[in-house]
């Protein structure tokens, strides 16, 4: 009996809710993560309803509880320890149950075996239960917003002794299960880190040498190893500070003669890694998607693998550069301000390379294609901004400004984010069979690039001005007072972003049912997951593929098409049927 | 929308001011020459029907100068920073004569502590004031930066000051401002519920105005030890 068959006798809750197949739980991920970036959305516009209009009555206040929102005669007032869960809210949902699952959870689970001519992942039954501890993480961490206390308010980055004890901010249960979720979390992602590696090294069809993959694969391999890496350490962490919160330890509590920025290099030891494990996906999913657009091989191929290494390790030796003002030895300072001046290097060498791969191409400017070219000029200044807080002197001035806000959403939102858009819309078909509408999805994507810059190229210039980050009110500050325009500027753009995102949500879910049929391989591609049909069954090949040559052979003088699918024999060995993938003898 | 920095009143301004400006001018030919070759490809080789993109994979030579050109360019931008930040963070730059202070942070103030008329912290004449800081202009102050419960970050934008203050830890911040006048005191680290209201004054003063001023707060002093002593 086959796969595919098999697949069919299994009962539907088999099959869709606890399924061992990759392709259902890279949906499951991505319907998650879709969710949680939504959540995410929505605490974004709210903090931004108070910064632009700080303490007036928020629309739709009064729909919030009483221990979240004062109620006025007027209308429901924002309360500062509400903001401060905001703040810390937006940022662990969307760079830990949004970001990070739609790249890794999503990409990951899709496309390794996919694209390497694997059958499953190495592990189907670990995968599975990696989607089930995220998923109920990703629900416990939205309770903690009904509990006592509120949720979680020390920042995303909840620094002690602030998180380490309630008495600072009268926010106990809400921290704790913050910690607790994302150690549940931090298991899911190894479980996943785990099975990527072990597939991608064991599993490669016939010819699928490493020098073959395509460079989405390749970021994911090397994003897993960072993960493998990184999550241990803040899952100690984790585990630390909540033994601090609830046994009387004191880890990180002067009192105690604990040391508080012992959180900070744990935190940031794993937290520069992640800030790579966020982008590296992001890097890989843009080369794939700019080759197919441009019809022409990646520019240094090569070099691009060798770029995405060089970052990995150095993510290793950066982690200082977010504690320059945090009271470490100065020396320290120095030499982190060099290790991270250096790590722009790959980071320039990726977007040379980029630039050299859609020069004299023949370029076709579908959806995906804009997206990624989008995730070009957005990570040039996300990544041009970094230069400046490298710099010690300066980061002196705007560590803590909107500046940082700004540098940040560059590379999470101008980067990340818009190559996932790339990604989910150039691979819907592969999960969907059907292809998402490309004037509607032009349309969402014109009015994001130009909403998502009216948003944060200003907060380059307020955090210039000296505008610190997470206050409640900057019309506290009378040196800010002048910025408030545009503070409330910024806000409306915001909420148009938001808005426009629905034209996203409309044409993701119409298109599951009233997309163009997509088949095998819609827009030209080379990579075997296009030599299957869309969605490729239980199994994925019917026959285990022979690749013949790297994935990006577009254009190539050799064939009359402008692709060349990698498992397709060459000319001179299509009259040599022994090289051709042959069944099982009887 | 500005990407000029405000005016800077401290001896550290010319030379952060300096580095920041360096760094706007190098990134941005980077940010218009990248964007601009973006924008032009995408026009100049949009699709044409029945043509090829052309097949090339790479090239050596263009590897090796764009790898080593920005190598350059960002060490010589990080060894240009060294200079200043050893002036600006490292205690033995602190100028022999500056005046010491102790500011004590805690949710959600800032207590100031200065020397008084004997010129040394910690004795029965020091003086105290919660969130208005009094220093005088062209000279250093030596200040030792404590907390008492939560991480705050001590933030003078426009002396380009900014030190966390850490519970458990003396941290050594000092700067000498350049111009007499009344400037804000932030704090730059979420450090609890109230965290926006943790601002301030810093008030520079004419040397010979902020002698009266210790003088007349020691009298006060005096006077309320003396009232303590009835």
């Amino acid at each position: 009996m086959d796969a595919h068959a098999h697949a069919h006798e299994m009962p539907w809750i088999r099959r869709y809710i606890f399924s061992t197949d990759h392709k259902i739980i890279a949906i499951q991920f991505l319907l998650m993560s879709l969710f949680f970036l939504v959540v995410g959305g929505l605490l974004a516009a709210m903090i931004r309803w108070q910064l632009g209009f700080p303490s007036e009555p928020m629309p739709g206040g009064m729909l919030l509880p009483d221990e979240m929102m004062a109620p006025t005669p007027a209308g429901a007032i924002m309360l500062p320890e509400f903001y401060n869960s905001l703040v810390t809210m937006h940022g662990t949902i969307m760079i830990f149950f949004a970001i990070m699952p739609l790249l890794v959870g999503v990409f990951g689970n899709l496309l390794i075996p996919l694209q390497i001519g694997a059958d499953d992942m190495a592990f189907p039954r670990l995968n599975m239960a990696s989607f089930w501890m995220a998923f109920p993480a990703g629900l416990l961490m939205l309770a903690s917003f009904a509990v006592e206390g509120g949720a979680a308010g020390a920042g995303w980055t909840s620094y002690a002794p602030l998180s380490a004890s309630g008495e600072y901010t009268g926010v106990y249960l809400g921290q704790q299960l913050w910690l607790i979720s994302l150690t549940i979390l931090g298991f899911a992602s190894l479980a996943g880190a785990v099975n990527y590696i072990t597939t991608i090294i064991n599993m490669r069809a016939p010819g699928m040498t490493w020098f073959r993959m395509p460079l989405a694969t390749w970021a994911l391999f090397i994003t897993a190893i960072l993960i493998l890496l990184a999550i241990p350490i803040l899952a100690g962490a984790l585990i630390m500070l909540l033994f601090d919160q609830t046994i009387g330890t004191g880890f990180f509590l002067p009192a105690s003669d604990g040391e508080p920025l012992l959180w900070q290099h744990l935190f940031w030891f794993f937290g520069h890694p992640e800030v790579y494990i966020l982008i590296l996906p992001a890097m890989g999913i843009t080369s794939d998607v700019l080759a197919n657009g441009a019809r022409k091989p990646v520019f240094g191929y090569h070099a691009m693998v060798l770029a995405i290494v060089s970052i990995a390790f150095l993510s290793w030796i950066v982690w200082g550069h977010h504690m320059f003002q945090s009271g470490m030895n100065p020396m320290l300072g120095t030499t982190f301000m060099i290790t991270t001046m250096v790590i722009a290097v790959p980071s320039a060498i990726k977007v040379f390379n980029w630039l050299g791969t859609i020069y004299k191409g023949n370029i076709h400017l579908h959806t995906p294609m804009l997206h990624a070219l989008g995730f070009v000029s957005m990570f040039i200044i996300g990544g041009l901004s970094g230069v400046f807080m490298a710099s010690t002197p300066v980061d002196v001035y705007i560590h803590d400004t909107y500046f940082i806000v700004a540098h940040i959403h560059y590379v999470l939102f101008g980067g990340s984010l818009f190559a996932i858009f790339a990604g989910v819309t150039f691979w819907y078909p592969k999960m969907f069979g059907r292809l998402m509408n490309e004037k509607w999805g032009k349309i969402h994507f014109w009015l994001t690039l130009i909403l998502y810059n009216l948003v944060f190229w200003p907060m380059h210039s307020i955090g210039i001005q000296g505008h610190m980050r997470r206050i409640y009110d900057p019309t506290q500050y009378e040196f800010l007072q002048p910025l408030q325009p545009i503070n409330q500027f910024i806000t409306v753009c915001v909420f148009a972003l938001v808005a426009v995102q629905a034209i996203y949500a409309l044409n993701f879910i119409i298109s599951i049912w009233k997309g163009k049929k997509a088949g095998n391989n819609p827009w030209h591609a080379n990579s075997l997951e296009w030599t299957v049909p869309s969605p490729p069954p239980h199994g994925n090949f019917e026959l285990v593929p022979i690749v013949y040559r790297g994935p990006y052979e577009y254009s190539a003088p050799d064939v009359e098409e402008d692709y060349w699918l990698q498992d397709t024999p060459p000319p001179s060995e299509t009259a040599a049927p022994a090289l051709e993938p042959q069944p099982v003898a009887d | 929308m500005s990407w000029m920095l405000p005016e800077s009143f401290s001896t550290f301004g010319p030379d952060v001011d300096f580095l920041y400006y360096a760094i706007l001018v190098v990134t941005g030919i980077v940010f218009v020459i990248t964007e601009a070759l973006l924008v032009y490809f995408v026009i100049r080789y949009r699709r044409r029907d029945g043509q090829k993109a052309t097949y090339i994979h790479g090239s050596t030579k263009a590897e090796i100068i764009w790898t080593t050109v920005p190598f350059i360019a960002v060490l010589g931008l990080a060894f240009i920073s060294i200079p200043s930040w050893n002036m600006m963070k490292n205690p033995d730059s602190v100028p022999a004569d500056a005046l010491d202070y102790i500011i004590n942070a805690k949710q959600f103030e800032w207590e100031i502590t200065y020397a008084g008329t004997d010129g040394v912290t910690g004795t029965a004449d020091d003086i105290s004031t919660i969130n208005i800081m009094h220093v005088p202009v062209n000279q250093a102050v030596n200040i030792t930066l404590r907390s008492e419960d939560v991480l705050h970050s001590f933030f003078l934008p426009e002396m380009r000051v900014k030190q966390d203050a850490v519970p458990g830890m003396d941290i050594t911040v000092w700067f000498e401002a350049t111009a007499a006048g009344a400037y804000p005191i932030g704090c730059a680290e979420l450090c609890g519920n109230l965290h926006t209201t943790m601002g301030g004054t810093l008030n520079v003063y004419e040397a010979a105005e902020f002698e009266a001023w210790v003088a007349s707060q020691s009298a006060d002093a005096d006077d309320a030890d003396d009232q303590e002593d009835q």
